[in-house]
């Protein structure tokens, strides 16, 4: 079963490497500059080589991921929470969470640095605000596809709002909750990237920033990978997370 | 002599919406004593399950009183074990779960419960698929499973909604027999939504005939068959003519 999984990925992993091996027989057969596109054998070659320092400036970016994670599934789920208090609420909360999420996350990014100082703080509030929105919505889309008889079973029983909530539409929210989650955690390593780059002393993207103003364009590749490979971990974990939580959602593992 | 299980008198539902009036009920008078198998038959769409869901408490009444052991207060949620269509069963909780749902709405601590549930389950056959979900039991076990719910919650008053119209001949007829052992065990009263004349025939002392809508009472009829019932009584002679006249009162009231 697991191998099966495994080899699910078979087709991908394949175009990747069809890909890379076109893109290094590009850069050997054209000679062009390392400084514009280096060889991937020659940024696995830069990771390897610097990875004590890569290494610390991706703890501090995971640092400020999970921590902006776990505000922004507070923050979602309250947000979905409240927004499935009333009808009226809904329609008054909404709209703004749409317009709170067209604001260039950039110069917030550099609001929140001015604000609140070259400190961890401003980093993990934009993963937050960067991951919040697709959690809350989904997960209040969860909450009203309630079926509307299984909430007559519930009223008949004489349950209170918040056990209804607690019982029924939670517990029903939450593949949708997870779908969320997924989307969120893919954007969050950015999030963070975004935080360390207007300003800060550690962090892929100061590590970014700092390789781009002396050249070394493959050190950028070489960050650039480590995010990839962070965000898909992340993602990972999160369905992992999902399959444990929801045994029920995921058919085989219910017949098990 | 005590107050009947449910008295229903002069209950009428009236639905607006801007200048549109649609009368539902016109005006019911139904009892159950205690520890009586009553059946409502009538045409589809009648008002059957708005008069079901006003017993319950679920919707309001326009006008009549309703009185649950003589007692005629407004609140009715909570004092029956009510049960819908279809089976609403929570697909995250495994059937042993399902069953306590209305003892987790009472706030019985989760030990006892689950005491009450397991025996519940043992004594009506369903003990080996106590750690199932839902997503893996056939119809006819679904409807058990809810059947039980609704009995754990309040075992002696159950307003049951055509439980079994989804199921097969065969699945159906063994669930019968299955409600009528349940039903016995407990001395619980029962009123029993159908459209179908022979299961209302074979599983009630008393069938009240509705109209189409609006609806009223057409004819009261007593089940004049021996206890225990047998699938094989609806072979005899007054069961058979009993089902001729109503059959052909309710065609009269069927609309095309």
């Amino acid at each position: 079963m697991k191998l099966r999984r495994l080899a699910g990925y078979g087709p991908a992993f394949v175009l990747a490497i069809t890909l890379l091996a076109l893109w290094e027989l590009y850069v050997r057969a054209t000679q062009v500059s390392p400084l514009i596109l280096p060889a991937p054998t020659a940024i696995i070659q830069a990771l390897v080589n610097n990875w004590g320092v890569i290494y610390d400036n991706t703890v501090q970016t995971l640092l400020e991921t999970v921590l902006g994670m776990g505000a922004a599934i507070l923050l979602g789920l309250l947000l979905a929470i409240l927004l499935d208090t009333s009808s009226w609420m809904r329609r008054a909360i909404y709209p703004w969470l749409v317009v709170s999420q067209t604001i260039p996350i950039i110069t917030l990014a550099l609001l929140l640095l001015l604000w609140l100082g070259y400190t961890i703080i401003p980093k993990i509030i934009v993963v937050t605000l960067y991951c919040f929105f697709p959690i809350a919505i989904a997960c209040a889309d969860g909450l009203a596809s309630a079926e509307p008889d299984l909430l007559n079973l519930l009223r008949s029983m004489r349950a209170s709002r918040w056990q209804t909530l607690w019982l029924v539409r939670l517990p029903g929210a939450m593949p949708a909750f997870f779908s969320g989650l997924r989307i969120a955690a893919t954007y969050s390593v950015t999030g963070a990237i975004f935080g360390e780059y207007v300003g800060g002393s550690k962090g892929l993207g100061i590590y970014m920033e700092n390789a781009t103003n002396s050249f070394a364009i493959v050190l950028v590749f070489a960050a650039i990978l480590v995010t990839a490979v962070l965000s898909i971990m992340l993602f990972g974990l999160v369905s992992i997370i999902e399959r444990l939580a929801l045994p029920w959602y995921h058919g085989a593992a219910a017949r098990k | 002599m005590d107050a009947p299980k449910l008295l229903v008198q002069g209950v009428t539902k009236t639905f607006q919406t801007g200048r549109q009036r649609l009368d539902v009920l016109a005006s019911i008078d139904l009892a159950v004593a205690e520890g009586e198998f009553v059946s409502l038959i009538g045409p589809s769409g009648c008002g059957k399950s708005t008069l079901f869901n006003i017993i319950a408490g679920v919707q309001q009444l326009t006008s009549g009183t309703i009185a649950i052991d003589g007692d005629a207060g407004t609140e009715r949620a909570g004092k029956s074990g009510y049960m819908p269509q279809q089976p609403l069963l929570l697909p995250w909780r495994t059937v042993e779960k399902n069953v306590i749902l209305g003892l987790d709405v009472r706030r019985v601590p989760r030990k006892k419960a689950s005491y009450a549930a397991y025996e519940l389950l043992k004594r009506f056959g369903l003990a080996e698929f106590a750690r199932h979900y839902p997503a893996t039991l056939s119809g006819g076990m679904r409807q058990r499973v809810a059947l039980l719910r609704t009995v754990l919650f309040n075992r002696s008053f159950l307003l049951l909604d055509e439980p079994f119209g989804a199921l097969d001949a065969l699945t159906r007829l063994s669930c019968q027999m299955w409600l009528l052992d349940l039903w016995h065990e407990f001395h619980s009263s029962v009123l029993f939504i159908t459209h179908d004349v022979r299961e209302a025939i074979l599983l009630s002392d008393r069938v009240y005939v509705l109209s189409a809508r609006p609806a009223r009472v057409l004819r009261v009829v007593d089940i004049d068959l021996p206890r225990p019932r047998q699938p094989e009584h609806l072979a005899l002679p007054q069961a058979v003519q009993l089902e001729q006249e109503l059959m052909s009162l309710l065609l009269k009231e069927q609309s095309i």
